[in-house]
């Protein structure tokens, strides 16, 4: 074996652990084994941003108290956006790589994702009103989020209609690469276009953007919290779906052995 | 409690359908998780029961 086929061996023995994990038995295994230490910490941090934000965060100067809107409304927005591309990176895993736990992944999170994008919706038209004076208008990063929130409900009935499962996680994998475009106009829509009554980003690697530390450090508790319920959420889901997956296979040879 | 002023309306309503959703969606998972746990279950002793059975009659 040549040096160069030696190092090309080499090179994909060091990336081949990772899909090792993609193999449902170890996935359930690692899964089942991190599940009840990944709940405790959802719970402790969920509660610590949520109580923090609630009862311990002062009125705002323009917001008076509506800002405390802030702790459900940013984390939730942030984090459909965060799901839709989780879905496109496990869609993308499917389709070049074709290990079942990653569609099956992104299967599990479209549920979670169209609750986050519901959630920013809704708080966004509460907040909206009182200090827009209207529940929701056109406005392009308003808009964008609807759209991504309808392309989380058609993810979810193409992958309902269609009953043969690899060609179900074809074709929602390709909707959601489709969709990205959507995701990423939800989360740039105001810089894009700088219009429309919806305000810039509360977090960003910009520390002058960000809003003032009293809010900012409860903020960032209360989204971490979001983030650990998605992939708690994602987990178990998938683990579901493994199982179901497990049973229709069963299914079908003991069908075969009785016919 | 604390004090809410003109927006308590629509602070409170936008925590209450958050953290309502969020329950709902608990309870969905949890639900759908056991009844995949429990049909999993039952399929795999029914095969492994097929299996004793066969190692059985040879």
């Amino acid at each position: 074996m040549s040096a160069l086929n030696q190092r090309t061996k080499q090179a994909r023995d060091n990336i081949n652990w990772i899909w090792e994990w993609a193999n449902p038995v170890k996935f359930m295994w690692f899964s089942g084994l991190v599940l009840p230490y990944l709940i405790g910490l959802t719970v402790l941090v969920f509660g610590t941003g949520f109580v923090w934000g609630f009862f311990f965060t002062p009125e705002a100067e323009n917001f008076g108290s509506s800002v405390k809107i802030i702790y459900v409304h940013v984390p939730s927005a942030f984090m459909a956006i965060s799901a839709w591309f989780m879905m496109v990176v496990a869609s993308v895993i499917w389709l070049i790589r074709r290990h079942h736990v990653s569609a099956l992944a992104a299967k599990a999170a479209a549920p979670v994702g169209t609750v986050f994008t519901l959630i920013a919706l809704a708080t966004g038209a509460l907040w909206g009103q009182p200090m827009w004076g209207t529940w929701w208008a056109w406005d392009p990063r308003l808009t964008s989020f609807l759209i991504l929130f309808l392309f989380y409900l058609g993810y979810m009935a193409l992958w309902a209609a269609i009953e043969n499962p690899d060609t179900a996680a074809d074709l929602t994998a390709v909707l959601a690469i489709v969709g990205s475009v959507f995701a990423i106009l939800s989360r740039y829509a105001v810089n894009f276009w700088n219009q429309g009554l919806h305000q810039g980003a509360s977090l960003s690697m910009d520390a002058e953007e960000n809003v003032a530390d009293v809010y900012w450090i409860p903020l960032v508790i209360a989204m971490g919290g979001f983030m650990l319920f998605f992939v708690t959420m994602v987990f178990i889901r998938t683990r579901a779906e493994i199982r179901l997956r497990r049973v229709h296979a069963l299914e079908l040879r003991e069908r075969m052995a009785d016919a | 409690m604390p004090e809410l002023g003109k927006y308590a309306g629509a602070v409170l309503g936008s925590w209450a359908i958050t953290l309502g959703l969020l329950v709902l969606l608990i309870a969905l998972t949890w639900v759908q998780a056991r009844a995949a746990k429990r049909k999993h279950d039952e399929i795999e002793a029914r095969r492994q029961a097929g299996q004793r059975a066969a190692e059985k009659k040879r």
